[in-house]
């Protein structure tokens, strides 16, 4: 029950590494692949370790296994409050340096 | 069940080269620091990953541990870094041209 149930976080957590990688490829600013990366990377590494975290727990509750499943959701949310704020500095850098958005080509005009 | 964690890792390990062609060419400095970042957050999930797949978890969680800080830590910097030398990135002043603010 706990392996189908990790099982299921770690394949959602892939998928949203994917999505994020192929916004990080396609989309065509600074600010966009900024939005896809932002959002799809956090996520992803959240339900992937939370899917790590239950199936460390596996073979038994024993104290040394529940303390390791302890660290890795500390590290799921040190990366889910410090993900976003890094994409917020960053675009906070980009804004102040001026790096210029993405417009349709003609409709500047 | 190994191999389904081998699997997850291996497709990681190609979305990190997918990831790195944007760090090579990318247009921008920014651009290839959010590459960068984007790396390592998924070094993280593969190291925790590698110490599932060897058998040595509470060894392989610690090295996580301080790969997500230094991760962050790494951004923050260049971050800071960009906003006092703006004239490496290219197309600089695009909004005090035109008073936006």
């Amino acid at each position: 029950m706990l392996t189908i149930l990790a099982i299921i976080f770690i394949a959602t957590g892939v998928f949203f590494f994917t999505i994020a990688s192929i916004g990080l490829l396609r989309f065509p600013d600074f600010y966009c692949r900024m939005h896809a990366t932002g959002k799809g990377d956090t996520l992803g590494a959240f339900l992937s370790l939370t899917g790590l975290a239950i199936y460390n727990l596996n073979n038994g509750f024993s104290l040394t296994a529940i303390l390791v499943s302890i660290k890795i959701m500390f590290i799921a949310l040190f990366i889910f409050i410090a993900n976003p704020t890094a994409t917020h500095a960053i675009t906070k850098a980009g804004l102040e340096c001026g790096v210029e958005p993405w417009t349709r080509k003609g409709a500047q005009k | 069940m190994g191999n389904f964690f081998l699997a997850i890792a291996l497709i990681l390990g190609f979305l990190t080269l997918l990831c790195l062609y944007r760090g090579v060419f990318g247009p921008t400095v920014l651009d290839r620091i959010i590459s960068i970042s984007v790396i390592g957050t998924k070094t993280t999930i593969i190291l925790a990953l590698i110490g599932l797949i060897y058998g040595r978890m509470d060894m392989f969680v610690d090295i996580s541990i301080a790969y997500a800080l230094l991760n962050f830590i790494a951004t923050l910097a260049s971050a800071k870094f960009l906003l006092t030398r703006k004239s490496i990135v290219p197309g600089a002043n695009f909004f005090k041209e035109r008073g936006i603010k």
